[in-house]
């Protein structure tokens, strides 16, 4: 076994051994403790834990990926995926704590007097949290299959068996725990290869600096003034100003990110768990520090990959490199074939350049740049052990959140709320256990077959809760008469609108051919694309709603009183049942 | 309880000075306005572009704790913390 690979193991299973010990000393006992981890959570530890549950392998992995090859373009998702929490902090997290449930759909059951309500929200949460769960496992799957040379199979197979030991012992509790210790090795794992680029490259340590800095090299020239020339040299747009379809469609996707963002039922249900509402408020804070940690390196850590992706392929203008001489991250990532080349004009050099017909770098996959970074940049092994079991903490973590969403709909808000109301606590929390294993062994499946639309659907989860589920909670705090039969108007229709957008460019669950109104010019809704459509879908369900409260009148009297009451913070107390 | 509507009114016009500043920094400076602002430097960066991708996170992370700190404060003044 080579030092790397030892290494690797090394992280990987020490992680995981840390992550059982946790969840056996934070085992839940009772359905409180099992939901919102008692109510006893501090807004700091809250904080912590929101910030592994949001940051999924996405973050991890792709989205400086993204940033490298978008530039400028990348921005929709540093601002999109951080703005959210402005909105939650401000219009949602401190009243529905106030209102002192377990979960989201049990918020809208109880504001707009419906079980119709309910049942729309439960739909909902199940379709967004699943389809984020397979992109989960498929992360751990490669994560395992590059970094430990193991099956894909095997691997999200003992991803499994790790999130169903404390998921399901723990439930929020030891969920909540496990995703401190997550958080801790997942920002590590992200920010020393950053700092380490960073030094090499321009001299400072911290990246956010970093990536503002003169290079080290003695020219004196910035950084990404360099970046920019390379870049346009070789016919590529310019870094810092390629704006990605254009500014309206960067606009909405940036706002459909925001509000998808305050409407996801997994990092909502997560200000359930603090003490009172003014932990809720500050608690937002918290994980948007946390989470900033990581937004705000990405940026670097996209902009110097890129960077050194470029040097490596072209030390010096005109000057290219020899294929027989490339490094050895190189060969194994084309192994992957994440990575291809193909000599196109015969003369053993790589040509990488805009041009489609003359570029021979024929692929390069996004989500290779994160993973790849530390040997682009020769860091040492233990670096690069570091990065893969940080990847699995992203991704285990966020699994888990998404599973206690959709476990505590199922048994809280299916079995106990609509169908077997004399369900005993515990043979609901019974229940929460089976349906989560039922959750896991779907999502491992899924993970395993992927279907033709999983790479689609993560734009839809956005899209669903942009323009379902965040109108709908704001309208139920914000406009005291909205009524239960406008509401569930407003979310249909926003749901609906987005769908029939999103399907009539993808096709009809994503099935390709099945793309109806097919002769009509690409993003012909002012230029917006499919995945940004979200903001539009919940302008749409706020009209719809306001129209038919008007025709149909005013919610009764004892719901605006309800709602007097979660606006002020007095006399709330932990997360109860009925 | 007395002056639960100005408790309210307060509170919304709160949430409405945070959510300019939260609208100004991104979509304001970090998109709408990224060009012109982009001709002034801070560093090697171009300051629409830091903006975007720097300087609007800050900036969120700020308004929050502020925004949660003044409702402390207004909290205190109607009496409608918790016990």
């Amino acid at each position: 076994m080579d030092e790397l690979k030892l290494y690797t193991y090394i992280a990987v299973f020490g992680s995981f051994a840390v992550y059982f010990g946790i969840a056996w000393w934070a085992r839940a006992g009772s359905t409180s403790e099992f939901y919102v981890a008692g109510g006893g959570i501090s807004p700091l530890q809250n904080g912590m834990a929101i910030g592994a549950d949001w940051m999924s392998a996405a973050s991890f992995i792709s989205m400086a990926g993204l940033i490298a090859f978008l530039g400028y373009g990348g921005s929709v998702f540093l601002m999109g995926w951080t703005g959210g929490y402005v909105l939650l902090a401000m219009l949602l997290a401190p009243y529905m704590r106030k209102h002192g449930k377990f979960t989201v759909p049990e918020f809208i059951a109880d504001r707009y007097y419906s079980k119709t309500a309910r049942i729309v929200a439960v739909a909902c949460l199940i379709i967004a949290s699943l389809t984020y769960i397979i992109g989960q496992m498929k992360g751990v799957g490669v994560a395992f299959s590059r970094f430990l040379e193991v099956d894909y199979g095997l691997g999200l197979g003992i991803g499994m068996a790790v999130v169903w030991v404390y998921a399901v012992l723990g439930g929020m509790k030891g969920i909540t725990y496990t995703q401190i210790a997550q958080y801790c090795v997942l920002i590590f794992a992200y920010t020393i290869p950053a700092v380490f680029i960073s030094l090499q490259l321009t001299g400072n340590p911290i990246p956010q600096l970093g990536l503002g800095s003169t290079l080290a090299d003695g020219s004196g020239v910035y950084l990404l003034d360099k970046l920019d020339m390379v870049v346009t040299d070789l016919g590529f747009k310019e870094y810092t100003t390629d704006n990605m379809g254009g500014t309206v469609n960067m606009f909405a996707y940036t706002l459909s990110l925001m509000i998808g963002t305050a409407g996801l039922p997994h990092v909502i249900m997560r200000f359930f768990t603090v003490p009172s509402v003014q932990a809720a408020r500050s608690s937002a804070g918290y994980a948007l520090v946390f989470i900033a940690l990581l937004y705000t390196v990405a940026p670097a850590v996209g902009a110097m990959a890129r960077f050194n992706l470029m040097n490596t392929i072209q030390p010096e203008a005109g000057q290219n490199l020899e294929y027989a001489e490339r490094p050895q991250w190189f060969k194994d990532w084309e192994k992957t074939g994440l990575l291809k080349y193909e000599d196109k004009n015969a003369d053993g050099k790589i040509q990488y350049v805009a041009d489609k017909d003359t570029n021979e770098m024929v692929k390069v996959d996004r989500d290779i740049m994160v993973l790849a970074n530390p040997a682009i940049a020769n860091l040492p092994n233990w670096v690069i052990a570091l990065v893969a079991a940080g990847g699995l903490a992203a991704a285990l973590s966020t699994a888990a959140g998404l599973l206690l969403a959709i476990s505590s709909s199922v048994s809280h808000d299916l079995m106990k709320g609509v169908f077997t109301p004399d369900l005993s606590e515990k043979n609901e929390l019974l229940a929460s256990r089976i349906v989560m294993t039922i959750s896991i062994l779907i999502s491992g499946y899924l993970g395993l077959h992927p279907p033709g639309f999983a790479a689609g659907t993560v734009a839809l989860a956005f899209g669903l809760a942009a323009s379902s589920i965040f109108p709908a909670l704001m309208m139920g705090i914000f406009a005291k008469k909205m009524s239960g039969k406008a509401a569930v108007a407003g979310m249909c229709s926003g749901i609906g609108i987005t769908m029939l957008y999103v399907f009539q460019h993808k096709g009809i669950m994503f099935i390709p051919g099945t793309s109806f109104l097919g002769g009509m010019e690409p993003n012909w809704f002012f230029g917006i694309s499919p995945n940004a459509f979200g903001a539009v879908g919940a302008i749409v369900n706020f009209a719809v709603a306001f129209a038919v409260l008007k025709v149909t009148g005013p919610a009764p009297a004892h719901i605006q009183q309800l709602v007097e009451n979660f606006r002020i913070p007095h006399g709330a107390s932990t997360a109860h049942d009925h | 309880m007395k002056g639960k509507e100005t408790y309210w009114q307060e509170n919304l016009r709160l949430i409405f000075i945070c959510l300019a500043i939260w609208f100004v920094v991104s979509f304001g400076f970090g998109l709408l306005l990224v060009e012109p602002l982009n001709a002034i430097r801070l560093g090697g960066y171009k300051l629409g572009f830091w903006f975007a991708q720097q300087g609007s996170i800050y900036t969120f992370v700020g308004l929050i704790f502020w925004y949660s700190a003044k409702m402390n404060k207004l909290d205190k003044k109607y009496n409608v913390e918790e016990s």
